[in-house]
């Protein structure tokens, strides 16, 4: 028996009706641990992002309890949500500034998460100069900046290309694996669940329940040739089908 | 090259219309009613060229263009403030807009009399109709910019607890700053048109040149009317381009507005 580990974050019994009498989520229950890389997919409009919103407080379920510390949450948006104003050091300096952390030790934290996601040389970059996938990249080095040992991802990779996405995804494995937080992503992409995923969670559609889970059984560092390789497309196959059923 | 007199020809081309149908329509007049729209360049061989003419109308510049700057900086103070305020309070916006609109909408003519029994016919009064006039499109379009922030954005401030302080002067300020300068722009404009008119109804004082358009009518010198006409549009230009400068220089780095 191994030593109970409080997990990083916990669902319980969580339901969600918005005052319009809309039931997003239904009875959802599930824990997120330090190394576990939690996704949850589901068709559109399944609640997926409401339970993000919900495990960050800025949305408080109708019932339920959630468990987890918000002195210190990653929450990547589904745009880049960086600061026109501000440059990229600018804009990850932002949150050094909301956290007051002395501006002495600014400059080498804000170069350490330029660095870590292959942004170095583009620092006094305004957004507006950067492509899609660059300003996720520095969106996600600003909200690594703060460490923080539970990060949520709301459909981040959705408006890029394929290739795009999927170096994307091969760098937040590698942060995954560097940083060492817990990870509870949201998508509709099967291929972009299973390759980051040690565990893939499947919604139902509206009220949103969690209908099935599968467990990704590839080791850490993952190839970029995993996509291709018959054992993953037999589980994105059975992913598939369960989000058939939750469709209907 | 080609890019450069693509920006510089049309312009051109309007200025000399205008000035075509201008003198098209001088030359048309009876030479008995000529003098009401005198040709353009009798504006300098007649106005400009006659120095106690240049003297009136240069004192007056600056004296309407004291008055059009004062009027403007309380209309931005004010602006400003009341723009804040009503992005905090909601109330607030709800219970101000009928008022500006109402500011807005009511002939300054209709209340002139009220003012001179409250504030004069002095400087006061003028100032008050400028700021009256160029008031109006600081704090709608500072609120525009203000809430126009994406809701996202405001979530990331909600996550890292920021007070509604630090949201206002690290998101939602700087995202309104290209509205205010549109802002700027036009009450600058307006703020000339304002103080014009004040010296038009509170006569009292050193004339500016709403003072002598009047005073030029009324001894029939309308090439120096004239010349005073464009004077005071040159006034309205420079702040004009004055502010639309600034806040390109400041906007132009990260607003997609600056090409």
């Amino acid at each position: 028996m191994s030593l109970e580990v409080e997990p990083s974050l916990s669902f319980q019994n969580i339901s969600m009706e918005f005052p319009d009498g809309t039931k997003a989520i239904a009875d959802v229950s599930f824990d997120v641990s330090k190394g576990e890389f939690v996704t949850v997919v589901g068709p559109s409009g399944c609640g997926k992002s409401t339970l993000l919103r919900i495990a960050s407080g800025l949305l408080e379920q109708t019932s339920g309890t959630v468990k987890v510390d918000r002195s210190n949450i990653g929450y990547v948006f589904q745009d880049a949500t960086l600061f026109p104003w501000r440059t990229v050091r600018s804009n990850i300096e932002l949150f050094l500034e909301l956290h007051k952390i002395p501006k002495s030790d600014r400059a080498e934290i804000i170069q350490r998460s330029i660095d870590m996601v292959g942004l170095t040389g583009f620092e006094d970059y305004y957004p507006k100069a950067l492509s899609g996938g660059m300003r996720m990249r520095a969106s996600l080095a600003r909200t690594l900046t703060l460490k923080p040992p539970l990060l949520m991802f709301d459909e981040p990779f959705g408006a890029v290309d394929e290739i795009t996405r999927e170096y994307l995804n091969e760098e937040t494995l590698k942060l995954f694996s560097q940083e060492k937080f817990a990870g509870l992503f949201i998508t509709h992409s099967i291929s972009e669940a299973v390759f980051l995923s040690t565990r893939v969670l499947v919604m139902s559609a509206r009220p949103g329940r969690v209908i099935a889970s599968f467990d990704v059984p590839y080791a850490y560092p993952r190839d970029p040739s995993l996509r291709f390789e018959a054992s993953f497309a037999d589980l994105s196959g059975k992913i598939n089908e369960a989000l058939r059923s939750a469709h209907t | 090259m080609g890019g450069r007199w693509k920006t510089v020809i049309p312009p051109m081309i309007s200025v000399f219309v205008l000035l075509g149908v201008w003198y098209g329509f001088s030359a048309r007049l009876k030479p008995s009613r000529q003098f009401l729209l005198p040709p353009p360049h009798s504006l300098f061989t007649k106005a400009f060229s006659n120095s106690r003419a240049r003297e009136e109308i240069l004192s007056s510049l600056i004296l309407t263009t004291e008055l059009a700057l004062v009027g403007l900086l309380i209309a931005v103070f004010l602006g400003v403030s009341l723009g804040l305020l009503m992005y905090r309070f909601g109330w607030l916006e709800r219970a101000s807009y009928p008022v500006l609109v109402a500011l807005q909408a009511v002939p300054i003519l209709a209340i002139s009399p009220l003012m001179t029994v409250a504030f004069g016919y002095g400087f006061g009064s003028k100032c008050i109709v400028c700021v009256v006039i160029s008031f109006f499109p600081i704090p709608t379009n500072l609120l525009l910019g203000l809430k126009s922030v994406e809701p996202s954005m405001h979530d990331l401030m909600t996550l890292h607890g920021a007070p509604w302080r630090t949201r206002i002067r690290k998101l939602a300020l700087p995202n309104a700053l290209p509205y205010l300068f549109t802002a700027f722009r036009i009450s600058a404009g307006l703020s000339v048109i304002g103080a014009i008119v004040g010296e038009q109804f509170f006569q009292q004082g050193k004339p500016g040149l709403g003072q002598r358009l009047i005073q030029y009518r009324v001894l029939l010198e309308y090439e120096r009317l004239y010349a005073t006409l464009l004077v005071s549009s040159l006034l309205g230009i420079s702040v004009y381009l004055f502010f639309t400068v600034l806040g390109k220089r400041l906007t132009y780095k990260w607003h997609a507005s600056a090409s």
